[in-house]
């Protein structure tokens, strides 16, 4: 079974070739990190999965009807858009929004889903806050919690955890990688490799226009690859606190 | 129904009773609601069911639709300072009228000045769409909307400039200055289909407008179908402030400020704003039209200059307030 298959796609913007016959798939039980450089072109990727994009080539997400699509998947877009001042639950409760039909309001079902995804991001003593008027980071987390609240087999997120504390960089990706154990799947776009390597299960390495790599983070986090397409050495060692990854030094 | 829902209803409710009692004739209110209903003889009858009648119902016909319009409007532009005639349908239907009333078309008959209107808010609209594109963001909507109320101010300006004399030149400038007196049941029954039709367009906005306030990636991801969503805010806001403009001219402020005013207590939820805009619209024309039949009765004070004159300041101090949270 898989919950997304991209096939040959290519996407051109302004006449650029961004992303040329990119083809993959996710099943469940994968949390898949997407890395790559700045302009390599991940945020590309994920918004012509989504359809987002004008794009050529099959994308399985794409090809839905648009209120199939969003039951389907969950996106999380980097632009932390909150454009009026609503509380922290009509926020989450948002996500609900492909789930319901017709002129239905929001149903006792619903509301637990919001309920559980403002636990799970810690957020039950912010719930009456108004949204607008937290920090960058709990913005953040409420947009995280929106998105598991569409209750999706897939999660699309870009740059999730960027500008959120330690703390909250690892319990996000731990909610991350226990949805892929829920057996669902996660794609979520992040530099920090350190993060990605402990708690994705595979990263595809996007560079040169394409999937560079593509695999199980020891696969894909080799030397040769980093000096490649980061351009950067790193420290990358198997230790009893498991994986840890280090960048060094620009090797260009 | 919400506390707000029911306290803006009873508001609508008194200012639209208010309305039909007010007026030069002496009578009292009973009567008056007498004469409306049971009829009878004399005058008053008459007064009340051809002249003070169809006021009224263009007061609460046009309030709501400029509340409701100016609420889809900031909720899909996400911005509160957006207002219904952004679109360029209020400049194009005065556009139209300000030709009716040049060209004669508006004293050869009775229509002739709203249906000539009515034309040229169909023609702004169906120029925007054109302009804008079926896709695209925002961004453009607003741009083609400012091209063509530009176009249409200055077309209008020209018209003034060629207007033959000083009598025509001050019966445009007084038509644009928008009023409900003098209205009949006939500007009740040529505005309601087309408002009716806005305002179900408008009306199911609401769930797609709260989705948009995660931006528009995030709203088309969870499945609302944005390119049909901007069709129907145009197209709807173009029926129901064309027609509003064509019956009565231009009555600026309130699709700005009411659903400004109205956003802190519906917890600022857009589809919650729809339904209270159009009430709070409706309760400040209803008010503003009472307000120009008694300061001064004998004057023939606009409509549109209360409005104007009442919005411009509440609008500052809106500002001001927004300036202290931010602070």
């Amino acid at each position: 079974m898989t919950l997304l298959s991209v096939d040959s796609l290519s996407v051109r913007l302004r006449a650029r070739p961004v992303l040329s016959d990119v083809s993959f798939s996710v099943g469940p039980r994968e949390c898949v990190g997407l890395i790559g450089p700045n302009g390599a072109g991940k945020t590309t990727l994920l918004r012509a999965i989504l359809g987002l994009v004008p794009h050529s080539g099959h994308s399985s997400l794409a090809a839905l009807p648009p209120r199939d699509r969003g039951r389907a998947a969950a996106w999380m877009p980097q632009a932390r858009d909150i454009a009026w001042p609503v509380s922290v639950e009509t926020l989450v409760a948002l996500g609900r929004t492909p789930h319901l039909s017709g002129l239905q309001g929001i149903s006792d079902a619903d509301r637990a889903h919001v309920d559980a995804a403002l636990t799970t991001m810690g957020l039950d003593a912010l719930r009456d806050r108004t949204a607008t008027r937290l920090s960058g980071g709990e913005q953040a987390m409420a947009l995280i919690a929106r998105a598991l609240a569409q209750d999706t087999p897939l999660l699309m997120a870009d740059e999730p955890i960027a500008g959120l504390d330690p703390a909250n960089q690892i319990s996000t990706m731990e909610v991350f990688a226990g949805l892929a154990e829920e057996g669902r799947a996660v794609i979520v776009s992040i530099h920090d490799l350190g993060l990605a390597a402990r708690h994705c299960t595979r990263l595809i390495l996007l560079g040169e226009g394409g999937i560079a790599a593509d695999g199980p983070p020891d696969a894909v986090l080799t030397p040769d690859n980093l000096a490649r397409i980061f351009h950067v050495s790193a420290h990358y060692a198997h230790t009893a606190q498991g994986p840890v990854f280090q960048p060094l030094e620009v090797t260009r | 129904m919400s506390r707000l829902a029911l306290a803006l209803s009873a508001l609508v409710a008194v200012l639209f009773a208010a309305s039909l009692t007010t007026g030069p004739s002496d009578t009292s209110t009973l009567s008056d609601l007498s004469a409306l209903f049971l009829g009878g003889d004399g005058p008053l009858p008459l007064v009340m069911r051809e002249i003070r009648l169809p006021r009224a119902l263009l007061g609460l016909m046009i309030g709501a639709s400029l509340g409701l319009a100016g609420a889809a409007m900031q909720g899909y532009l996400r911005n509160p300072l957006a207002e219904p005639g952004l679109i360029g349908v209020s400049g194009s239907a005065a556009l139209g009228a300000v030709l009716a009333i040049h060209t004669g078309l508006a004293a050869a008959f009775t229509l002739g000045l709203p249906l000539a209107a009515l034309a040229g808010a169909g023609t702004g609209v169906l120029l925007v769409l054109m302009l804008a594109g079926p896709r695209g963001a925002s961004i453009t909507l607003i741009l083609a909307g400012i091209a063509i109320s530009a176009l249409a101010a200055a077309l209008t300006s020209l018209v003034l400039n060629l207007s033959p004399n000083p009598y025509a030149a001050s019966e445009i400038v007084f038509w644009m200055m928008g009023s409900l007196a003098d209205r009949s049941m006939t500007h009740v029954w040529l505005a309601l289909p087309l408002m009716v039709v806005g305002w179900v367009g408008l009306a199911t906005l609401g769930r797609g407008l709260d989705a948009l306030t995660l931006g528009e990636d995030a709203a088309e991801a969870m499945g609302i179908r944005l390119t049909r969503l901007r069709l129907t805010l145009v197209v709807g806001t173009a029926f129901v402030v064309g027609a509003a403009t064509a019956v009565a001219g231009a009555i600026g402020f309130v699709g700005l400020v009411v659903p400004h005013l109205l956003r802190p207590l519906v917890g600022a939820r857009p589809s919650r704003l729809l339904w209270a805009s159009a009430l709070g619209g409706a309760a400040m024309v209803l008010a503003a039209d009472l307000a120009v039949r008694l300061v001064l009765p004998e004057r023939d004070l606009k409509l549109g200059v209360l409005t104007a004159l009442v919005g411009a300041p509440l609008f500052l101090h809106l500002i001001y307030k927004t300036r202290a949270e931010m602070a």
